[in-house]
This record gives C-alpha cells, structure tokens and sequence, in this order.
C-alpha cells in the first residue's frame, strides 16, 4: 500500500476535476466535431462559446422532471444513476502519478473491468423501466453488445498483465519504464480501444441508441436531470476509458521534462480527442455486422495475441 | 471496523435474498439478486479474497445476471405473470424450502460454534493459478470441455437460420 494515497485533497480534486472535464467535454465534443465537419459548433454563450456548458445545465435543472406514467418509477430513476456512480468509483484505482491516487488496489485492472461490465445495467433497466418498445429495443441491443465485446475486452489487456506480471496498475505503470506497451501489444491496443468504444456505446458503436431507427433508443422517456446523469455518464466514460488506455498502453505518468500528473493529464486529453475524431469520421456499422465482426474477428485476434505474447513470454524467462 | 462491515454486507446480502424470493416482479428480483451478489463481493473482499470478489463481481454480477436480465427482457411478460406469481406463492410452499434453510442455518451455526473460524489471509492471482493448474487440472478441463459443449450446441441450434437467411 502507498502511504500518500487516500487522502482527503486526492479525493476531492479527483472528484471535482473528473466531473469538470465530464461536463467541459460537452462543449469541446461539439466545437470538435463542428471543426472537423467544417461548421461553427456552439459559439455563442460566452467567450468561444464556452459558457454553452452552463446553459446547458441550466436548462436540464429546470426542465420538469417528468416519469411516464407507465413506467416502472423505481427502478427508471434507479438507471441513470447507475452509470454515473459506477464511472465515478472507477476513477478510484486510476494512476494519475506518483503519490496522487485514491487506492492502490492488488487487482486494480480487474475493479476496472467490473465496474465497466456493472454500468450495462444502467441501459439496460432504463430500456426495461421506460415500458417503451423503443427503449426495450434499445437496451436489448447494449445488453448483447456489451456483453459481447466485455469477452475480449478482457482477454485484449491479459498481454500487458502477462508482461508487466500484475493486476496492480501502479506497478504496471512502472513496468513501462523500458518502453511502452503499446509497442510490444500493439494488436491488444487495438481490441482494447474497440471494445472501450463498444462499452462506452458511443458512435460508431452506438447501436443502442441509434436516432435514426430507435428514436433514442434506451433514454427516449428520460428527461431533464436523469437524462444528464446519461449525458455526463458517457463523458466520465470515455474519460476513464482513455486514463485506462493511457495506464495500460502509453506509460501513465511517465515521461521527460515535465511533472508525472501533467503527463497523464497530456496523454489522457489526447486519448479523449481520438475517440471524438473515431465518432466524428466512422459510419455506424448494422447491427449484425457488429456482433459478427466483434465475435468472428476481434475474438479470434485478442486469443491469438494472447497466444503469441504467452509463447513470448515464457521463451524469454 | 472490519466484523461491523462484515455484519452489515451479510445483513443486506441475506436481505436481499429473501426479498429477491418474495417478489412478484421477475425483473425486481433479479436486481435483488445482483444487490445480493455484489454483498457477497464485498464478503469476499473483506476476509481477504481479493482476487474472489473480483470475479464474483465480474462474473456472476456483470455477465451473468446481465444474461438473465436480458431474457427476462426479452420475454417481456408484464402484469399477467405477476398475478401467476402471486397465485403461485401461497404460505404452504414456504414449508419445505424453510425446513431446508434451517438445516443449513443449523449446520452453520454448528461450524461457527465449532473453530473461531480463522480467517484474514490474503489470496493473491497467482496461487489462485498456480492451483487451478495444479491440483485442480481435470476440474478445469472438465469445466471447459462443458462449455464447449454448450457452445457447439447453441452453434447447431443457429445454423438452420443463417442458411435459411443465405438462399433468401
């Protein structure tokens, strides 16, 4: 255990900073896709726009908060918090540097991986409680997505376990001192980042609440407020998908020059900024075509580059 | 610190259970079952099986559950199974399931009474391996050879559709 972990300031500041960049990130999300599609994006509410953000809010805290009268009232307003706690306590076993951290868990990639296969729920009781076909729909859809591409999502980060030869993600951190694993582990970066999209259901992979068939899909009866828990739940969701990819992939906080957590917090913004480019460029696949191209060929990569890097492994010891 | 968390993650998790049992809903049931999972996570964690509750989270709480949740979805029976249920669920049929817990409940008490049950060693990833590969190696090929099992099956039980699906 690390002495310097845990403490009150580490808490709060992890808090607070991952919910402002959760919310700032609605704001950048638009301005991004609007220069990467040639238009202007949100530019009106203050400087840049930037004060879009507050606007937003404003109007989701005053919107009525209304639940159908034939929905499943529990349990509707149980989903939306669903994610958002499960992203939250996730930032829990993140690096961010040295000393800066919440715990410093043994099987800290595995917490990881059960908080992400815990937030499905959100989706799907949101589909379940709405009593909508569409949102059923919907939800069925991100059960079986999740479900399926959770499989080699697992299997894809055994290389780096297997070459770093721990669950910590401290110590797997410090394991990158010689070089990052994004070289000897390219093809698990690849299934990694796939399936980190997948789970975070966002476009191309965002068959669950496809507007164009579906409506939107699992939060079409959500409003005001708890459609915002959804809303920051994605944020927070990429925004910890891409601190995993950086502690697993790209050395953490290691680097020259300038101190760890600014590295982290660098790498981190770039990560984030890929996954709005892949949303902003990539068409959405069928829905069959998902589930065959996650089963017939993401599986069969993520087995064989654990193949590969055991049969490496084991010949260099 | 570490009984009261203990007795507070066994309350909720037996709680849970029970009222799992008792409702009528199908679905709220199950989130039940998940809250009572989760409270044997935490059960695990706390004797000291780190790597167990983990699992027990990932496993039965995040893919398996999800499962049922999904065909539960899926079947989408609404109001009519619930008045099935409440039919179902009359006070005779607590009698058998009830002597069957206590003799279980019993057989605990006893244990509990018997050694002050040492506990509090930390299991890591790798003994876990290293016994899984060892002593325990036909149980795991046993377990695999199951699941293929399972899998070449639900295999067949899809192929008449995707060569339907080819000549149309």
């Amino acid at each position: 255990m690390n002495a310097g972990l845990g403490g009150a300031a580490d808490i709060i500041g992890i808090l607070l900073s991952t919910i402002f960049v959760a919310a700032i990130l609605i704001w950048v999300e638009r301005r991004l896709l609007a220069v990467w599609q040639d238009r202007l994006g949100p530019n009106r509410v203050g400087p840049l726009g930037l004060l879009q953000v507050a606007a937003d809010m404003i109007k989701m805290f005053f919107k009525e908060d209304w639940i159908p009268p034939f929905a499943d009232k529990l349990v509707f307003v149980l989903a939306p918090t669903i994610v958002f706690i499960t992203m939250l306590t996730g930032f829990a076993v993140i690096p961010f540097a040295p000393g800066v951290g919440i715990i410093d868990f043994n099987f800290g990639l595995l917490y990881f991986l059960a908080l992400t296969s815990l937030a499905v729920y959100s989706v799907v009781l949101a589909g379940y409680a709405s009593n909508n076909k569409y949102s059923l729909l919907g939800s069925l859809r991100a059960a079986a997505q999740t479900v399926s591409y959770e499989v080699f999502m697992g299997i894809s980060i055994m290389g780096v376990v297997m070459l770093a030869g721990t669950f910590n993600l401290r110590e797997i951190v410090e394991a990158q001192r010689d070089g990052w694993f994004i070289l000897p582990q390219f093809a698990g970066f690849v299934v990694f980042m796939v399936a980190a999209i997948a789970e975070s259901r966002r476009a191309p992979f965002d068959l669950p609440e496809a507007e164009q068939e579906l409506i939107a899909g699992f939060h079409t009866e959500y409003s005001g407020m708890k459609f915002g828990m959804f809303f920051v739940g994605e944020y927070l969701g990429i925004t910890l998908a891409s601190a995993m990819i950086v502690t697993l992939f790209f050395g953490g906080w290691l680097g020259p020059w300038l101190p760890p957590l600014v590295w982290f917090c660098l790498k981190t913004a770039i990560g984030i900024l890929f996954f709005i480019l892949v949303r902003g460029s990539l068409p959405r696949p069928r829905y069959d075509q998902l589930m065959s191209f996650g089963w017939k060929v993401m599986l069969p990569a993520a087995l064989l580059n654990l193949l590969v890097t055991g049969a490496v492994a084991l010949y260099s010891v | 610190m570490e009984m009261v968390l203990f007795s507070i993650s066994s309350a909720v998790a037996i709680f849970a259970t029970v009222m799992m049992l008792t409702q009528l809903n199908a679905v709220h049931g199950l989130l039940y079952l998940i809250l009572s999972l989760l409270a044997v996570g935490v059960l695990f964690f706390l004797l000291g099986a780190h790597f167990a509750a983990v699992l027990e989270v990932i496993i039965y709480a995040g893919a398996i559950m999800v499962m049922f949740v999904f065909v539960i979805m899926m079947l989408n029976q609404g109001e009519k199974t619930t008045s099935q249920e409440r039919a179902w669920l009359t006070p005779g049929i607590w009698i058998g399931p009830s002597i069957l817990a206590l003799i279980l409940f019993a057989e605990v008490l006893v244990v509990i009474a018997g050694n002050d049950a040492g506990t509090g060693q930390l299991v890591n990833s790798k003994q876990v391996g290293i016994a899984l590969y060892g002593p325990y190696l036909l149980a795991v090929e046993l377990a695999s050879m199951l699941l293929l099992a399972g899998l070449v099956g639900a295999y067949h039980l899809g192929k008449p559709l995707m060569a339907k699906r080819r000549v149309l």
